[in-house]
């Protein structure tokens, strides 16, 4: 199915008698699924750009880099930063805006500027009884009603699916530059990028790769803005680690390759295995990675983020412990075990009464999500 | 603004339900002297008030939870209060309400400078989480203009935002986690100290939901670093129009000011009297803020006011000291206040594209032209968040009326445009048969759906929200 119109997708979920596979570009195939393939792509365009109101609006299967061409022509850009899941999933294919929404997709500057869901405005989606439904809008300030956007953000499908989506975009910064610290361990670089993330320098990225593109551990501190701006916060926050030795990255594109590995996780590409993301908080990530005995791993948010490689079929939450208080998300997984964290009983509740209100047939990626 | 009609069931039942809340709250904690009631009677949308059936004041997330079990069990409606702050009446009673205050519970729980959270009761004001991580040098982002007396469990069910959102963003985007308590006395939590948690992102579907989902007891909000320092430029216009404009051609720029703050001519005025902070005699006044080191100060405010210079500005005064900068808050601070001497007013609330900013400042000109009554807006214009004031004598008969539907008028004007009818304030009763203006009965179905899940009862907040003919069958079946 490859609906043209919002129409006659609702159409076609209220005549649909079986299980549904929404699928954007299908890239982000995280999870398992099953039924009829339905796809978005030929629900394309953007519907409106206002670069003096920083909004964009498209249809949810617009291909994320049509977006962000016609970003990068008025100098400005997706904030949240997606990551791409190709690499890391081995998939091919176009990734649509409507995929980065469904699944929520951000970036290392999730940690300062917020992530994908709280760039969104606004959606259209048809809910699991073809019902067309529009929430939030097309403004920066929005508190008229619930906020089914947040809903629907991160639902992969499995409550609507998208037909059109508003974000709130930024303009592109001058100047960018990486501090990058060599040798560090997990257990010595969780405090430095806190230590940076707590400073008045407003940095943007900061992440550890135990296993840097050369081989050896880095350390990466980033900040954006103008360039004086940039020149004299990178000298600060130099100055406080002084004694790591950082060398400052101001050449663009090598600092992009640096961020791109690290929003990628390019260091798990074309390696065997299960792979894991783990949303933790940030002090805790260097004992928690101890625990996971992984084959790789990669910290971003400042710690808050790990990227766990582990042998096919283990269990990540187990080796995390029940003391663990975050999410693991089998990202990519060769086992039967759930793809998300499973909540407590009475959240579970809450999420499965909210499945039954919005897709009462149990159409829509059925036990995707639990 | 219409009201449902109380429960005679639970009316007659008050001496029951309040011997029971007395089971499981201290005496102190469980009002229901007629007198002492009154104190609970309106929130901030003085215009309409009824005293509730009792107001509670519990002291954990136990006694919460005790109450709203007893609540559920009785069918009595809970209406939770912050500090009763709301423009819009989230906190207005019916009769047949038990008021649910969170007054009691302000400690700060933990603080956590390393991982930049700190985790509190609701009942703490906006401004004293601030205050608790001054001292490290952090802040709390979201500032509504009530911080002083505003309750983080108001700002977290309307969602609250503040004049340096276009930055921080609002209340949603400083969530991290919440513990909340169901209608039928269930606690459950949501998020934590760690980001983007996967599964259903229940906790932004909590925020700003008015307190019709639960009564959120603690939270856990990220704090930030403040900046090395922070200064405004006051920008002079003489058109509206031109100082749309220039909000936009800044933005356009790749500046990221904190603040970019509109103020037109009968607020300049009104503030200029009460203040007398010595602003320019001009139809429109922009004051922006931007924030960092001195240099990095300098630079922003260099192509700041390079961009306001193209379109030729009656005024540029850029704050040299701390004091010349407290002058140019001054008047936009006490705006409101200068606004209480001069009459009643009425605050609106809705967001428009920035770019339709001329046009709807015309026509809400026009409208208060027809109407006859006087309009001064002051607003957020770098997010479009307009907060145009009715001015009103509500001891004229028929003023208030006229008022309202001049408001009603405005709100219409931001949907058309585009925009939405509250940008920070909420629903509550104030906007709520506007809500069809917004939205097609499907959506404000689908919403209500969610209301169904988490409180299949409706006892929460029941009349607000929900133009009352859209919720009434829902509510008819809640009181059977």
């Amino acid at each position: 199915m490859r609906p043209e119109t919002e129409t006659e997708l609702a159409e076609m979920i209220r005549d649909a008698s079986g299980p549904l596979r929404v699928r954007g570009g299908g890239t982000r195939a995280v999870g398992r699924s099953a039924g009829e393939v339905l796809e978005t792509g030929a629900m394309s365009g953007i519907v409106l750009h206002e670069p003096g109101a920083l909004t964009l609006v498209a249809k949810a299967g617009t291909p994320l880099a049509e977006i962000e061409a016609a970003l990068e022509a008025e100098g400005q850009r997706l904030a949240f930063e997606p990551m791409d899941h190709r690499g890391l999933l081995g998939t091919d294919g176009a990734p649509t805006i409507g995929g980065v929404a469904a699944a929520n997709v951000s970036g290392p500057r999730r940690v300062q500027a917020g992530a994908c869901r709280d760039f969104m405005l606004g959606v259209r989606f048809v809910d699991g009884a073809g019902r067309v439904v529009s929430n939030g809008g097309r403004v920066m300030k929005n508190v008229t009603g619930y906020d089914l956007v947040k809903l629907m953000a991160g639902s992969w499908g499995t409550l609507g699916v998208m037909t059109e989506i508003a974000f709130k975009v930024l303009p592109k910064p001058a100047a960018t530059a990486t501090l990058v610290l060599a040798g560090l361990s997990p257990e010595e670089a969780v405090p430095v990028l806190s230590q940076a993330l707590g400073s008045p320098f407003d940095v943007s990225g900061a992440a550890h790769l135990p296993e840097g593109p050369k081989g050896g551990p880095l350390t990466l501190v980033r900040i954006e803005g103008f360039a004086d701006s940039v020149a004299y916060r990178g000298g600060r926050l130099s100055e406080l680690f002084a004694r790591h030795q950082p060398v400052v990255e101001t050449d663009a594109a090598r600092g992009a390759a640096l961020w791109k590995a690290v929003r990628d996780v390019e260091s798990f590409h074309g390696k065997p295995g299960d792979v894991w993301r783990i949303s933790c908080t940030p002090s805790d990530a260097p004992a928690l990675a101890a625990r996971l005995g992984a084959e790789a791993l990669v910290f971003d948010w400042g710690g808050g983020l790990i990227w766990a490689l582990l042998p096919e079929g283990a269990d990540a939450r187990d080796r995390l412990g029940a003391g663990f208080r975050g999410h693991a998300t089998a990202v990519r997984a060769s086992g039967d075990l759930p793809t998300f964290q499973p909540e407590p009983a009475p959240v579970a509740a809450l999420s499965a009464g909210l499945r039954a209100r919005f897709d009462p047939k149990g159409l829509l990626n059925p036990g995707l999500m639990a | 603004m219409q009201m449902p009609e109380p429960d005679a069931r639970v009316l007659s039942r008050k001496a029951e339900i309040v011997a029971r809340l007395r089971e499981v709250l201290p005496a102190d904690a469980v009002i229901d002297d007629e007198a002492e009631t009154r104190a609970y009677e309106c929130d901030a949308l003085t215009a309409y008030r009824c005293p509730p059936l009792c107001a509670v004041l519990p002291a954990s997330t136990e006694e919460v939870s005790a109450v709203l079990t007893i609540c559920h069990e009785e069918g009595v409606p809970v209406v939770p209060r912050g500090s009763g702050t709301s423009l819009a009446g989230g906190a207005l009673p019916t009769a047949d309400s038990v008021i649910l205050g969170v007054a009691r519970m302000n400690e700060v729980l933990e603080t956590d400078y390393e991982n930049r959270f700190i985790r509190v009761q609701t009942g703490r004001t906006n401004l004293s989480v601030t205050g608790a991580v001054e001292e490290e040098d952090f802040f709390y982002a979201p500032d509504p203009s009530s911080q002083l007396a505003c309750a983080i469990a108001g700002n977290i069910a309307m969602n609250s935002g503040g004049a340096h959102c276009l930055k921080y963003g609002v209340t949603t985007n400083n969530l991290l986690g919440v513990t909340m308590v169901l209608m039928d006395g269930t606690v459950i939590e949501l998020g934590g100290a760690h980001l983007d948690p996967g599964g259903l992102d229940l906790l932004g579907l909590v925020c700003g939901s008015e307190g019709q989902l639960g009564v959120v007891t603690e939270a856990t909000l990220r704090i930030l670093r403040k900046p090395e320092g922070a200064r405004p430029v006051l920008i002079a216009f003489n058109s509206n129009e031109v100082a749309g404009e220039c909000v936009s051609d800044i933005i356009k720029a790749g500046v990221l000011p904190v603040a970019i703050e509109f103020m037109d001519r009968p607020c300049i005025v009104a503030c200029e009297a009460f203040a007398k902070a010595g602003y320019p005699d001009c139809e429109a006044l922009l004051i922006v803020e931007v924030e960092g080191s001195e240099a990095e100060i300098a630079e922003q405010l260099g192509l700041i006011t390079q961009i306001a210079r193209r379109h030729d500005p009656v005024e540029l005064r850029e704050a040299q000291d701390a004091d010349e900068a407290g002058r140019i808050w001054l008047g936009r601070k006490s705006a409101f206040g200068a606004m209480g001497q001069i009459n009643d007013y009425m605050c609106l609330d809705g967001t428009i594209p920035v770019s339709a900013l001329p046009q709807v400042l015309r026509r809400i000109s026009e409208l208060s032209r027809e109407i006859g009554l006087e309009v001064a807006n002051v607003f957020h214009a770098g997010d479009g968040n307009m907060h145009p004031l009715i001015l009103f004598n509500a001891n004229q008969p028929g003023e208030l009326e006229k008022c309202e539907a001049l408001g009603a008028e405005i709100l219409k004007l931001c949907v058309e445009v585009g925009g939405c009818l509250t940008g920070e304030h909420g629903v509550g009763i104030e906007k709520r048969d506007l809500m069809s203006v917004q939205y097609a009965p499907a959506d404000l179905e689908a919403q209500m759906a969610v209301k169904d899940v988490f409180d299949p009862g409706w006892l929460l907040n029941p009349a607000k929200v929900f133009p009352l003919a859209v919720s009434e069958a829902r509510r008819a079946v809640a009181a059977e």
